[in-house]
């Protein structure tokens, strides 16, 4: 028996909205960064619903090369973050306003 | 033989192109010898094609040759080549400006010597050369107004040779302009021609040429081509109205003056008349127009020329006065006396003019009538050509002035008797101011010891200035041989050129019957009435040199009641213009510099600019380096484009 696509949807949206909100309200790198994961793995979620409930390997084969997209933007936005942290004692992402140039 | 027309105007060219690479490198005098190398070359390649012309008269009694050299404009239908018309006309032009302009280059060796421009002077000269032969021997109008062009030109760079002299830097502009005036004329006839029969061309072989189709062109149009080719030939050779440059022109230097301003240049506008006379002569309006005007500048200039103290002022007006003679006798019909009267004067115009120089170089540069005077007994020789001139221009026989004028006053008796009243008026007139010329420059007192606080300066500036260092100090001594002999060769054809068209042979008017053919009227008088004519007309020229001699003798310099103020400027012309044409605009140049140019026009440059500043600082504030406002913008931009799809999929 299945559930249908609705609660996969919905439990998505909700992620999405939570990582959105977090993206905007939140100042600490990091939990910015963790808000942006939780978007991607919202629409991830996404994607393979309907993958499944339209009988399309296309959404699940998409989610693949998010997920590696996913890991290689950690390292990279780690690393970065990591950084920051050598050089200052706080990071908020306000403060990396004098990289505006 | 005819084949050898090129080299008629390639000599200069090349004379120009050598003097322009490698004159500063020649020197003095050796530049100037080039030059009048240059030009006797091609009064030679003329020569030779005279004779190859004369040579072909049994053929066809066609005596018109197209040297074609290569095509030049072919478009859209339009063709004009660079080619060469060789026949009568144009030999006889060629002859007289190659010959004329050789003298005036080798008189100009003596007269610019030691003049810091020398060989640029002499690369204008043989450009101006070039230019004319273009312009008499052109095929088409566009090649002839190419010509007509370069002359003007030169004239300009001529005219304004001592830049460094604010009048003389004026003087080139006016007369720049005044000529372009009149050229709009010329444009506007050439294309109106155009128009009507479909080429520029002169002549074609079968008549499809574009002066052998007056019958072809609606009257009033013929009327106007004619007029508006008449509108160049006034500017170019200064007639009322447009005659306001030949005077100051007289700024340039002296051999400038008699080459273009007297001998070749302004001689332009008459040949190109001669040249259209097809379409003249269908035209009534435009001939009567052409005598009206001719006679109305002769006597105008010839009343100016009476109160003039300058003395090369005197004798451009004299010029002035002498084309209107041609442009008379072209406008009743006359053409080859138009050509007649054309070469003689020009021999002895140029004669008057270098002897002109003479007096102003003995002078240091002296051009004042007022402070001449007994010059006779310094300057012998020039004193002699300056009487031969005299009494060429003012009609006295046997000199050739005589014989051209005359039957130039025959042809307008015949026409018309009040135009030839006018030119008989100018006749007196003309031996007046002459004479005038003659007793303020060579008789009386020395004026030029007394009068001469600035002659004494020039004097002692020579010994700094090696310019001057010839004719700085002591008494006035005549020119170089370099200068005197060409004066010598032209006072010799002043006085016999008149053998050219003598009343039993008429061999100049036999020798353009080819081009001139069946055009315009021969004047058949009674022999008897001819020679009263002539006898009034030499009695009238006696007259007036009577009358400046009685005048001279008796008050020195000159009496001010002769020399009124309206004469003396000119009838005010020159400032009647002035307030017509150059205030207002300079009122609207002023204007427009302040409201077009400030406003309108750096209004748009620096609004466009600073529109872009605007904008640039105005977005300059979206970027503020806060993460969450780009990512709200992307969040923001996202739910508009969310809500636009959503929308477009209920509606």
């Amino acid at each position: 028996m299945s559930l249908g696509p609705t609660p996969y949807l919905v439990l998505a949206a909700a992620l999405f909205s939570i990582g959105a909100i977090g993206v905007l309200v939140r100042r600490n790198v990091l939990v910015m960064f963790m808000c942006v994961e939780l978007m991607l793995n919202a629409v991830n979620l996404t994607f393979v619903t309907f993958a499944r409930r339209l009988d399309d390997i296309a959404g699940q084969t998409l989610v693949f090369f998010v997920l590696v997209v996913a890991a290689a933007e950690v390292v990279v936005g780690l690393g970065i973050i990591v950084s920051i942290f050598r050089h200052r004692t706080s990071a908020t992402a306000d403060d990396l306003r004098i990289l505006k140039g | 033989m005819i084949d050898s027309a090129p080299f008629i105007p390639a000599f200069p060219l090349v004379g120009f192109l050598l003097l322009t690479f490698f004159g500063k490198r020649l020197g003095q005098p050796k530049a100037g010898w080039l030059g009048s190398g240059a030009v006797g070359l091609s009064f030679l390649a003329t020569l030779v094609v005279h004779l190859g012309l004369l040579s072909h008269i049994s053929e066809a009694g066609n005596r018109q040759h197209t040297v074609h050299l290569f095509d030049w404009l072919s478009v859209a239908g339009i063709n004009a080549d660079a080619a060469l018309l060789v026949d009568p006309l144009s030999v006889t032009m060629a002859l007289f400006v190659t010959g004329v302009s050789m003298l005036i280059h080798i008189y100009s060796v003596g007269y610019m010597k030691d003049d810091p421009r020398f060989h640029q002077f002499f690369a204008y000269m043989n450009l101006f050369v070039f230019s004319m032969l273009v312009l008499v021997m052109a095929d088409n109008f566009v090649l002839l107004f190419l010509g007509w062009e370069g002359v003007g030109a030169c004239s300009y760079l001529l005219v304004g040779f001592w830049f460094e002299r604010k009048s003389a830097a004026t003087a080139a502009k006016k007369a720049f302009i005044v000529n372009r005036i009149g050229d709009v004329g010329l444009l506007l006839g050439m294309f109106l021609l155009y128009n009507a029969v479909g080429t520029f061309t002169f002549f074609v072989d079968g008549g499809a040429g574009a002066l052998q189709q007056s019958e072809a062109i609606a009257g009033s149009t013929l009327t106007a081509i004619a007029l508006l080719l008449f509108v160049g030939a006034v500017g170019k050779s200064a007639q009322l109205p447009l005659f306001v440059w030949l005077p100051d022109a007289m700024e340039g230097p002296t051999p400038v003056s008699a080459l273009i301003h007297a001998a070749t240049m302004v001689t332009a506008g008459v040949y190109l008349m001669v040249r259209a006379a097809p379409l003249l002569d269908a035209s009534s309006t435009a001939l009567m127009t052409v005598a009206v005007v001719g006679a109305l500048s002769a006597l105008f200039a010839a009343t100016v020329a009476c109160a003039q103290n300058d003395i090369k002022r005197v004798l451009a007006y004299s010029t002035m006065s002498q084309l209107g003679y041609m442009f008379l006798a072209v406008g009743v019909g006359a053409y080859s006396v138009g050509i007649f009267h054309m070469v003689t004067h020009a021999f002895f115009k140029a004669l008057l003019f270098m002897s002109a120089g003479v007096v102003i170089h003995a002078l240091a540069d002296q051009q004042d009538l007022k402070k001449m005077g007994s010059l006779r007994r310094y300057l012998p020789y020039t004193y002699a050509c300056v009487i031969i001139g005299g009494l060429a221009i003012s009609g006295i026989p046997p000199l050739s002035g005589f014989w051209s004028k005359d039957e130039v006053l025959l042809s307008a008796w015949d026409e018309n008797k009040a135009l030839w009243a006018v030119g008989i008026v100018t006749v007196f007139l003309t031996a007046y101011y002459m004479s005038r010329l003659v007793f303020l420059a060579f008789e009386g007192r020395e004026r030029w010891r007394t009068a001469s606080g600035d002659n004494a300066s020039v004097g002692t500036k020579a010994k700094e200035e090696p310019v001057a260092d010839h004719h700085g100090g002591g008494d006035p001594h005549e020119s170089p041989r370099v200068m005197l002999i060409p004066m010598f060769v032209l006072a010799f054809l002043s006085v016999v050129a008149g053998v050219l068209n003598l009343p039993g042979s008429s061999a100049l008017r036999n020798f353009l019957e080819p081009v001139l053919g069946g055009l315009g009227h021969h004047p058949e008088l009674a022999t008897s009435l001819e020679v009263t004519l002539a006898l009034v007309s030499v009695a009238v020229a006696i007259a007036g040199i009577a009358a400046a001699w009685l005048i001279g003798r008796k008050s020195a310099p000159w009496p001010q009641s002769l020399e009124p103020r309206l004469l003396a400027r000119a009838w005010f012309i020159d400032p009647l213009y002035s307030l017509i044409f150059e205030k207002p605009g300079a009122v609207l140049a002023r204007w427009s510099a302040f409201a077009i140019d400030d406003r309108v026009i750096d209004g748009v440059v620096n609004g466009s600019a600073r529109l872009v500043g605007a904008t640039g600082s105005g977005l300059r504030r979206l970027q503020s380096g806060y993460v969450r406002s780009y990512a709200l913008s992307i969040a923001g931009g996202t739910a508009v484009i969310l809500l636009w799809v959503l929308v477009r999929s209920f509606s």
